[in-house]
């Protein structure tokens, strides 16, 4: 069933589309970034597909490798029960800023927390998001902890003993 | 026998009060509050050490309880509870996570709770049998009679380091 959904998600897709595979059930499409939105949108909206559920949205880290982050959506079809997944791979910019790719919490608003989620732990921004802010980290910390260059010792403290209390 | 006896006898005596009376607060934040639960169930019944009752309120309690992991977000909070605390105070790190972090060694994860506040006992364990954390308390109460909590040494230097300015300062043997 689920093969069927990888093959009418590429047709529907056209050349948004960079790859795809399919592991033991598990199908997975790697989109271009720039249209992510666009992708989602006919995903869900799609009669056929129906991919009305966002179960999870969240990225990773492959330092060393060109683009290096990769943006990871996954989708569930409640009218067939089918699930895709849904790569993205944004780059760093040149000019060392952050990498950027569209929200799509206009889609689904549950996209809004992950992507925070996402934006506090890797770094990456999400245009348009309506409230890009941290959500598991406090304010005051500097950096992105999930990146993998990101120094595992590295402790930013918020309070500390005083040193005169022995 | 001169006035130094009756007030030393008195130190004593109030200790001794204040051990078999403990107020907890339990600052409960990780899995180490159902062994927690636990030792203050009837089965294990602490009851006995005078520490059953808890005070949901650090304002009215004398024990303050870390319980769990503490992560450097909640830093500010365990602070300010122990500065709410009324004194004579006395901490205890509950498991392996509030005394050293435990097995967290990350971005988020305080290497212990002393690194905000004073701890009088740490219990390891991950989690603390029921019996280590009743042991701990025994201890806890040792020191309290001993005026060896953090307060009460702070207290007592403080309170000759006013004498001596004052050159008040009697050694009692």
């Amino acid at each position: 069933m689920s093969v069927e959904a990888l093959t009418r998600a590429k047709d529907i897709l056209g050349a948004a589309v960079l790859s795809t595979h399919s592991y033991r059930g598990d199908d997975t499409l790697v989109v271009d970034s720039a249209k992510i939105f666009d992708v989602m949108k006919t995903l869900r909206d799609d009669a056929e597909l129906a991919m009305t559920m966002l179960v999870d949205l969240t990225a990773v880290d492959y330092l060393g490798r060109e683009p290096r982050f990769e943006v990871v959506y996954h989708l569930r079809s409640f009218k067939s029960g089918a699930r895709l997944r849904v790569k993205a791979p944004v780059a760093e910019p040149e000019d060392g800023g952050n990498p950027q790719l569209d929200t799509i919490t206009p889609l689904w608003a549950s996209a809004n927390w992950m992507e925070r989620e996402v934006w506090d732990l890797y770094g990456i921004k999400f245009r348009s998001h309506p409230d890009l802010r941290r959500i598991l980290m406090y304010e005051e910390f500097v950096g992105h902890p999930l990146r993998k260059d990101y120094p595992k010792e590295k402790r930013q403290p918020l309070v500390r003993r005083p040193p005169d209390e022995v | 026998m001169g006035l130094e006896f009756y007030t030393s006898r008195l130190a004593d005596a109030v200790n001794w009060a204040r051990k078999y009376s403990l107020f907890q607060y339990p600052f409960v934040t990780a899995c180490c509050g159902m062994e927690f639960m636990a030792v203050w169930a009837p089965k294990y019944d602490v009851a006995r050490f005078g520490a059953e009752f808890p005070r949901f309120s650090p304002r009215q309690a004398d024990l303050l309880i870390v319980v769990g992991t503490i992560t450097e977000r909640q830093g500010p909070v365990l602070r300010r509870i122990y500065e709410q605390m009324c004194e004579p105070k006395w901490t205890v790190a509950f498991g392996v996570c509030a005394s050293t972090g435990g097995f967290y060694q990350n971005y988020s994860t305080m290497p212990g709770a002393d690194q905000c506040i004073p701890i009088d006992v740490y219990i390891p364990g991950c989690p603390p049998r029921p019996e280590q954390v009743l042991d701990g308390l025994i201890m806890l109460q040792d020191k309290i009679q001993e005026k060896r909590g953090y307060v009460q040494k702070r207290e007592k230097r403080e309170h000759d380091e006013l004498l001596k300015a004052k050159g008040k300062l009697k050694v009692i043997p």
